[in-house]
């Protein structure tokens, strides 16, 4: 089946939380919501579940409109941060629930609940209680109850937040593999970049209730549209630097005047944002190129392989990404090289204005 | 000056132990330094809440002294401890002033009000909350009371010691940036000590002088962020530390080679005389094997994670699942591709513990 969003809008006590939101999913796709909190994640998992009716636009399932079918008639399962399970039932009778409901024979439905046991890894639990199981069984009961309804559209919202580190790096491996094999289209909302990086498929982009950017995710996440999704798309957050262009010559708001921006060349006066990631900048006791910016080091950072220096460059501070370990003193004078090829220039309105944005645009 | 010295410590919640495994946090001795900030990581369960708990006072071990300096500690509450606490949740209090909140504990002190204004000036400084020092807790996002929360876990300097439980858990990633960066730049201005515990690596990792990986009730290792990257002493803490983890191959080590299911490679020391009959593995980091476009082992490409700033290969080389990295100069891939493994940076591993080798 393919699910699509037409125009939707919601409004709370009379502000619009969510905003004119256009999605079409494809059968069997996986479709990561990508947004910091309260920027309307789960709203929108809301109203596509049906659980609340939106303000403004249309839902509709394989082009048929489904906006006011209750959510008993929809074929939805839903999986929240919070763990929700009957916490009187074990974790057996938890995960045929659904199938109770809806009527199935004993006989199979005792087979269902065993293969998504299996494939979730609570066979030996299955006469436990809720209440008996770590953090992290307890949300693979709640996703195996969504398994088994073998619902078209299988809504995700941060599952693995509460979970331990490891454990989620597992289930994140193995979630949109179980969930792929049952052709359902999967969303699954998320506040993390690296984790919208490692499940991949396509990434939805969301600021302030307005989806910015949709499309596969190595491309929203190569070539972002708008200065959102870029900044959603960032951890570290992205390194901004607005500059002001004035006959012809670009320069920063110091004044200094900066060398050839990339895209910025051909564009009218006015102001601009340049934007990069940690990665895009390496920091080196001397200028090697025309976008090298003086600045004092505020404190690194070290990860094991990787040093993280923050640096005060006098418009606020950039993470500088370095490999290796790198201890630079607070307080030290460092110079950070840009690389301009990853460098992305955004207009006043927050748009992308340079022309290789184009191939990563469409939805 | 206070350093914490933890002397023979081990917890079992249930009543009276009768082997190892009944000890929730197994024997440890320890000294935390003063000055320094240590992280406690590890996966739920694994006793790091409970050694927090016995440092603040919560939890009285079953066994061993905990001395703040010289002084026998073990059996007081916490309030006798002198210590600052931060929860994973904002605890303040509502109906006050940030300024008034921040103020609280050195109140509490009977500080005089001079001195109260300066330290409270001085940590809102630190923590950019001077423009909201006057505005009333109600009201304000959970991100920003969490770091009221922080400060006023700072805010008294004669404490012996600060400890974090879980502080950034409930904060957005962008924020979780700048608080970390914050708590450092404050920990280097302030010569406390600090003790954090985590379940996330980055977080403990970047924060802390020292880690204390735990796993199982046991602290598998302490050390600086780069040994523990760079020479993990137990393969827990490979696996646990850096994302994915080490890869770990059953292996056959003979003088300074290694067997891999049929393949040989050569190791960075010579191991002589690994003791028989125990399991020995091959440990080498997913930064330090890598598809190259010389020649290499041969291994078959299983899938292909694009990680944004980095992209990896997992791979099988004979039946052991690799994860290797593809370098940026690398573009498209075949169904077999050739891996290099850097000998500088792979271990032997005996029944889960690093053997030192000699130089070749």
């Amino acid at each position: 089946m393919t699910f699509a969003l037409d125009h939707i809008g919601f409004d709370v006590g009379g502000d619009r939380v969510i905003d004119d939101v256009c999605l079409t999913f494809a059968p069997a796709s996986l479709n990561v919501l990508l947004g910091p909190t309260l920027a309307g994640k789960t709203t929108i998992m809301r109203l596509m579940a049906g659980l609340d009716q939106p303000s403004t636009g249309r839902l509709l399932l394989d082009g048929e409109d489904v906006t006011g079918t209750p959510i008993r008639k929809r074929s939805v399962a839903m999986v929240y941060q919070q763990f929700i399970n009957y916490p009187s039932f074990t974790v057996y009778e938890n995960i045929a629930s659904p199938l109770r409901g809806a009527g199935v024979a004993k006989a199979e439905i005792d087979k269902q609940v065993r293969e998504a046991a299996r494939v979730l890894r609570l066979e030996n639990l299955l006469q436990r209680l809720p209440a008996q199981l770590s953090g992290g069984q307890q949300q693979r009961t709640a996703i195996a109850r969504a398994l088994v309804k073998r619902a078209g559209l299988v809504l995700l919202d941060e599952p693995l937040a509460n979970l331990d580190y490891k454990l989620r790096e597992e289930l994140r491996e193995e979630l949109p593999r179980i969930f792929s094999r049952t052709g359902a289209i999967l969303m699954y909302a998320t506040t993390e970049p690296s984790e919208a990086l490692l499940l991949g498929g396509s990434t939805i982009t969301l600021s302030a209730g307005r989806v910015t950017q949709f499309g596969p995710t190595s491309k929203v996440y190569r070539n972002p549209v708008h200065i959102d999704a870029a900044r959603v798309f960032s951890d570290p957050p992205l390194n901004e630097l607005p500059v002001a262009k004035q006959d012809g010559t670009i320069k920063d708001r110091s004044g200094r005047p900066l060398g050839r921006i990339d895209g910025l060349s051909d564009r009218p006066d006015g102001g601009y944002r340049v934007a990069f990631r940690a990665d895009a900048a390496s920091i080196g006791p001397a200028a090697t190129g025309e976008l090298s910016f003086y600045g004092k080091v505020v404190i690194t950072e070290i990860s094991g392989s990787e040093s993280f220096i923050h640096v005060d460059v006098g418009v606020g501070t950039w993470v500088c990404l370095v490999s290796g370990v790198h201890e630079w003193a607070p307080g030290r004078t460092a110079v950070v090289n840009i690389d301009p090829r990853q460098v992305f220039v955004f207009d006043a309105s927050g748009r992308r204005v340079q022309a290789n944005v184009l191939e990563g645009a469409e939805p | 000056m206070t350093s914490i010295t933890l002397d023979g410590v081990a917890h079992a919640y249930d009543g009276k132990p009768r082997s190892e495994s009944d000890y929730q946090l197994k024997l440890f001795t320890h000294v935390w330094e003063h000055g320094l900030a240590y992280a406690l990581l590890g996966p739920s369960g694994c006793g790091k809440t409970t050694l927090l708990n016995i440092i603040s006072g919560l939890v009285i071990p079953s066994e061993g002294r905990v001395l703040f300096s010289d002084k026998d500690v073990t059996h007081l509450p916490t309030e006798q401890r002198n210590i600052a606490q931060v929860f994973q949740f904002p605890v303040i209090y509502d109906t006050m002033s940030v300024a008034e909140n921040l103020a609280f504990p050195l109140k509490n002190r009977r500080l005089s009000k001079p001195v109260i204004d300066r330290r409270v000036a001085e940590i809102a400084a630190m923590l950019d909350l001077t423009d909201d020092l006057n505005r009333r807790a109600r009201g304000l996002t959970a991100d920003a009371k969490q770091k009221i929360s922080l400060g006023r876990g700072l805010v008294r300097s004669d404490v012996s010691a600060v400890l974090f439980d879980e502080p950034l858990t409930v904060i957005d990633p962008a924020l979780k940036w700048e608080l970390r960066s914050k708590l450092k730049t404050v920990h280097r201005a302030l010569d406390l000590l600090m003790i954090y515990v985590t379940h996330d690596q980055i977080e403990a990792l970047t924060f802390a002088d020292k880690v204390v990986v735990m796993n199982d009730g046991r602290a598998v290792q302490i050390g600086t962020p780069a040994e523990l990257f760079y020479r993990p002493e137990h393969t827990f803490v490979g696996y646990f530390i850096g994302s994915p983890g080490m890869n770990f191959m059953r292996a056959g080590v003979r003088g300074d080679r290694a067997q891999v299911a049929g393949f040989e490679f050569g190791l960075g020391q010579v191991y002589d005389n690994l003791p028989a009959g125990q399991p020995v593995q091959v440990g080498v980091r997913p930064e330090f094997v890598s598809v190259t476009s010389g020649s290499g082992l041969p291994a078959q490409v299983r899938r292909i994670a694009d990680l944004g700033r980095k992209r990896l290969a997992y791979v099988n080389l004979g039946d052991h699942p690799l994860v290797v990295t593809i370098p940026r100069e690398v573009e498209g891939l075949g169904e077999v591709v050739n891996i290099l493994i850097d000998s500088a940076n792979t271990h032997v591993y005996v029944a889960d513990a690093r053997v030192q080798g000699r130089a070749p």
